[in-house]
């Protein structure tokens, strides 16, 4: 019985090129039934696998491996082959894409109805969806990479949907760009495995691992830090995080998908794959930690006092995938996967919403601009709370359960887990103080969009405002709900952060358990179950102080958000101006590099190489014709001397060689019969 | 016998190859070769050649050199300048020359060894000697160089014309 | 004197003179303004080679040696000819014979 793992991502990909070379000709219909008809069928794919393959259905034993194409290299000692391999960790990120991808595409139609480049829109977003999908599919390191970089190139492409955008183009850009410094730290990390086990192959280091228990640090240590810099580029950790609110140029689906639900987990997901080599670290996962830690905290900060929605729920991204590092550096691996699902149903959900609101108010994504739009926009705004409600940590909402599981792991995590623990504990009080404060801002009190905002766009503007990517012009609209293609999936993603969460860390745990590792018990643990109990209890309280506050600042129209900042001029600067890193790396790194490389290629490839070759090779033969020129002078004595200068060198030559026995001949013949 | 002779006529030899160099004026030169030329057809004899004694008279010293004195005299073109030879070749020049002349000087010293003496009792090599290699094994070479003389004279006669002549 | 040297010259002797007589000419060449003379040198030049041969030939006792400066003889008187010939040409052209005036190809 084959599970057809290959159809996966191809499915995607054949929309992909139906799209990509013929979508410009097709009627509109057309194209997004096709978008639309891949992935689904993608998802069938993956449930029937599901179905199938379910531990205690007894017909698959995971993890089941397929080779779908041979072998791909074959150079020596490095043997990489096609393979895809199931498991119940590939399983979950399956589901996850297949599903919430699919709910995204729906939502795209609606919402990319009159943008002018509909059928690239969709041919890039089935792009994307088969390289994600191969990444999970995975056997190995190398078709993994193929992925990772596969979804980097979307990536790169839907930022800069709107290219002549310049902020878009410049975007797409960067996140490239420092994608690729990451991919640097991955592809370090897979010559280091491939040197310490020869092999790529996941099983293949998995059984190298188990040969040898005592194993720890050295090497191992190694490769776990090279492939963390690969994640931190990836999944947006501190140092290079940079991308990814600048990514927000792009469509506001493509930063739900992309850029909160998938892509940036692919960090979370391959150190979760490669739990064997780190469980081995202790050093590594310290260093995931802590990077975690200070990732959520710094983004938390920074979000405090964005203006833009879209650039709250950027930093809110990076916050929480700090926290999914968090967990993974405690090895509480099922934690911070349970939190990737949960984080995927309501920041899909948060930008989706995001979205819908932007789409009400033709293109303002400015929250200081919003306001009162709880009654205007009353699904929306259901289902936004639904959000908020998870991320914040709500009880029996999603984020409660995942969040609150990474938090009580660190806190068992020794001295360092601790402290991490309360800094996690900070940060959820950050989190949910700025997500109300995006609540209160956007749907609450009165409405502060102006009418001549409003009256300025003639066309009605379904994306952002000031791209000329419009096709058709439509009488403009005052403040209206979105279409149902786009409230669909909102309320389908609400319902699931709503009960997501519901499966639990320990039934959730217990299933990745073959895959991550065994899961704690907190019966078992020090402090018992009331500890945890406890844990739970002080996570809740903070989150509603965080309520409390946003209440307090933004519920209704108040002077005391601008009281803070005038008493504290110099931290709000600091804040809005994002720690000023961007501009610290634009000054350390892109200035001298750029400076470096004109110098490089102006003057010393351009100059000094090719013209100063040029230069010289004409020197040459300049200069050696003046020298015999003088040769030629036409003096009869002059051309007489040198005739008799060389009619004497020949006769002393042939007077020595008589003379002294220089057997030219017989030195030949010697040489050649040897 | 052969001694004395030989220094003789050697001496004038030298005396003038010599003077050549020496005479500014190019008929004295000419006269200098007509002695270094009649020495060296005593110097044939001597050596057995007889044959080649009288043409050396006859054509060298007789035909070409008589030809050399009339040109002379036809162009007139006087004393020669001073000549002003670089310095390079005085100082480089002299050295050179008497340099090569030693490495010529020392390996017909050493082939010395390999050879013998002549002596005025060693036979002469005779006209009818020398008519028969001619006549027989060098006939061809021999009709040649009647025409090479037939083209020399062609030639002298064409390149000395004055222009203007059809 | 030893009688043996009375009567006998090595042949070494011979050669030297040619040898010298041979340099002299080279110089001779070399030094001269007068094309003319240059000429000369020539003619000298070959004369030495001719002493050369002779002294060869009978030293080896081979005509063939003799019959050679015949040939070179005969060669030289023609190249006198139209040399001279030549001489009188460039005259008329350049109304000179000195050597370091006549230094272009054109006539």
């Amino acid at each position: 019985m084959n599970l057809y793992l290959w159809l996966i991502p191809v499915l995607p990909f054949v929309g992909f090129l139906i799209n990509g070379l013929l979508g410009r000709r097709l009627p509109k219909a057309l194209v997004s039934t096709v978008a639309l008809a891949f992935p689904l069928a993608a998802f069938g794919v993956v449930l029937r696998a599901a179905m199938l393959a379910w531990p205690g259905n007894g017909n698959f034993s995971l993890p089941y491996v397929e080779n779908f194409a041979g072998s791909w290299i074959n150079a020596g000692l490095l043997h990489v082959d096609f393979s895809f391999a199931l498991d119940q960790l590939t399983l979950v990120m399956l589901l996850i894409i297949t599903g919430v991808g699919f709910l995204i595409h729906i939502y795209s139609i609606g919402y990319m109805a009159h943008e002018e480049g509909y059928w690239r829109y969709f041919a890039y977003l089935n792009l994307f969806l088969f390289f994600m999908l191969t990444l999970v599919l995975a056997e190995n390191y190398l078709l993994m990479f193929v992925g990772w970089e596969g979804v980097g190139l979307a990536s790169y492409l839907l930022i800069g949907f709107y290219f002549d955008k310049k902020s878009a183009a410049d975007a797409g850009k960067k996140a490239f760009v420092v994608n690729r410094v990451g991919d640097f730290g991955f592809l370090l990390g897979m010559f280091l495995l491939l040197s310490q086990f020869g092999s790529l192959s996941l099983g293949k280091i998995g059984d190298a691992l188990a040969l040898n228990p005592g194993q720890h640090g050295g090497i191992l240590t190694a490769i776990a830090l090279c492939l963390v810099v690969g994640a931190c580029g990836k999944s947006a950790q501190i140092p290079l995080y940079i991308w990814l609110p600048d990514a927000m140029e792009g469509p506001t689906p493509v930063s739900a998908l992309i850029h909160a639900a998938t892509m940036v987990t692919a960090g979370v997901y391959m150190i979760a794959r490669t739990h064997g080599i780190f469980d081995r670290s202790p050093f590594a996962l310290a260093v995931v930690a802590i990077i975690g830690a200070a990732t959520a905290f710094f983004a938390a900060t920074i979000a405090l006092v964005q203006t833009d929605i879209k650039r709250v729920l950027a930093y809110s991204t990076i916050s929480q995938l700090g926290y999914m590092f968090l967990g993974c550096g405690v090895a509480a691996y099922s934690a911070a996967i349970f939190h990737l699902m949960t984080h995927a149903f309501f920041k899909a959900l948060l930008f989706l919403a995001a979205g819908s609101v932007i789409h009400g108010l033709n293109g303002e994504q400015n929250m200081l601009k919003m306001g009162g739009l709880r009654k205007k926009m009353p699904v929306t705004f259901l289902t936004m709370t639904m959000g908020v409600a998870a991320i914040a940590g709500i009880p029996i909402w999603a984020g409660f359960f995942s969040k609150d599981a990474i938090l009580y792991e660190a806190f068992q995590h020794g001295v360092l887990g601790r402290s991490l623990y309360f800094v996690g504990l900070v940060t959820a009080f950050l989190t949910s103080f700025y997500m109300f404060r995006l609540w209160y801002l956007t749907f609450f009190g009165e409405s502060r969009t102006s009418t001549t905002s409003l009256g300025e766009h003639g066309a009605s503007v379904h994306a952002r405002s000031d791209t000329r990517l419009v096709l058709e012009a439509e009488p403009s609209h005052a403040v209206h709900e979105s279409p149902w293609s786009m409230l669909g999936p909102l309320v389908i993603l609400a319902v699931l952060s709503f009960v997501g969460g519901w499966v639990g860390i320990e039934r959730f745990g217990q299933f990745l358990s073959p895959v991550t590792g065994p899961i704690i018990d907190p019966a078992l643990e020090p402090g018992g179950k009331s500890l945890d109990i406890t844990l739970t209890v002080v996570a809740v309280a903070i989150a509603a102080i965080g309520w409390f506050f946003a209440r307090l600042y933004y519920g209704r129209k108040s002077e005391r958000p601008g009281q803070i900042v005038a008493a504290m001029p110099g931290v709000y600067s600091l804040l809005v101006h994002k720690y000023w890193i961007d501009e610290l790396y634009s000054n350390i790194i892109v200035k001298p590099l750029t400076l470096a490389s004109r110098y490089v290629l102006g003057w010393l490839g351009e100059g000094a190489i090719i013209r100063g070759s040029a230069w010289l090779l004409a020197g040459i033969a300049t200069l050696l014709g003046e020298l015999v020129r003088r040769w030629q002078s036409g003096n009869l004595r002059s051309y007489s001397a040198w005739l008799a200068a060389g009619a004497a060198v020949l006769l002393v030559f042939a007077i020595a060689s008589a003379l002294f026995g220089l057997h030219s001949f017989d030195f030949a013949i010697a040489w050649a019969g040897r | 016998m052969h001694l004395v002779l030989f220094l003789i006529f050697a001496g004038f030899c030298l005396a003038g190859a010599v003077n050549l160099l020496l005479q500014t004026h190019p008929i004295n030169s000419a006269l200098s070769l007509i002695v270094v030329m009649s020495s060296l057809a005593v110097l044939y004899l001597l050596l057995g050649a007889e044959f080649l004694a009288i043409a050396q008279i006859i054509v060298y010293a007789g035909a070409v050199m008589v030809l050399f004195t009339f040109v002379v005299m036809l162009l007139n073109v006087g004393v020669e300048e001073k000549t002003h030879g670089s310095k390079i070749a005085r100082v480089i020049g002299f050295p050179a020359v008497i340099v090569v002349l030693d490495v010529i000087g020392t390996v017909i010293v050493e082939a010395q060894r390999h050879m013998g003496a002549i002596s005025l009792s060693q036979p002469i090599t005779t006209t009818q000697d020398l008519s028969r290699v001619l006549f027989r094994d060098m006939l061809l070479p021999f009709e040649l160089t009647s025409v090479l003389i037939l083209i020399a004279i062609l030639g002298a006669v064409a390149l000395a014309r004055k222009e203007g002549h059809s | 004197m030893p009688q043996s040297l009375l009567n006998d010259v090595p042949s070494s002797w011979y050669l030297l003179l040619s040898a010298l007589l041979f340099t002299l000419g080279v110089v001779g060449f070399l030094i001269k303004r007068n094309l003319i003379t240059v000429f000369m040198s020539i003619e000298l030049m070959l004369n030495a080679v001719n002493l050369s041969f002779v002294t060869f030939a009978h030293e080896w006792h081979a005509v063939k040696g003799q019959i050679f400066v015949f040939f070179v003889m005969v060669v030289a008187a023609a190249e006198a000819a139209v040399g001279l010939a030549i001489i009188i040409a460039i005259f008329r052209a350049r109304n000179t014979l000195n050597v370091d005036q006549i230094d272009l190809m054109k006539l």
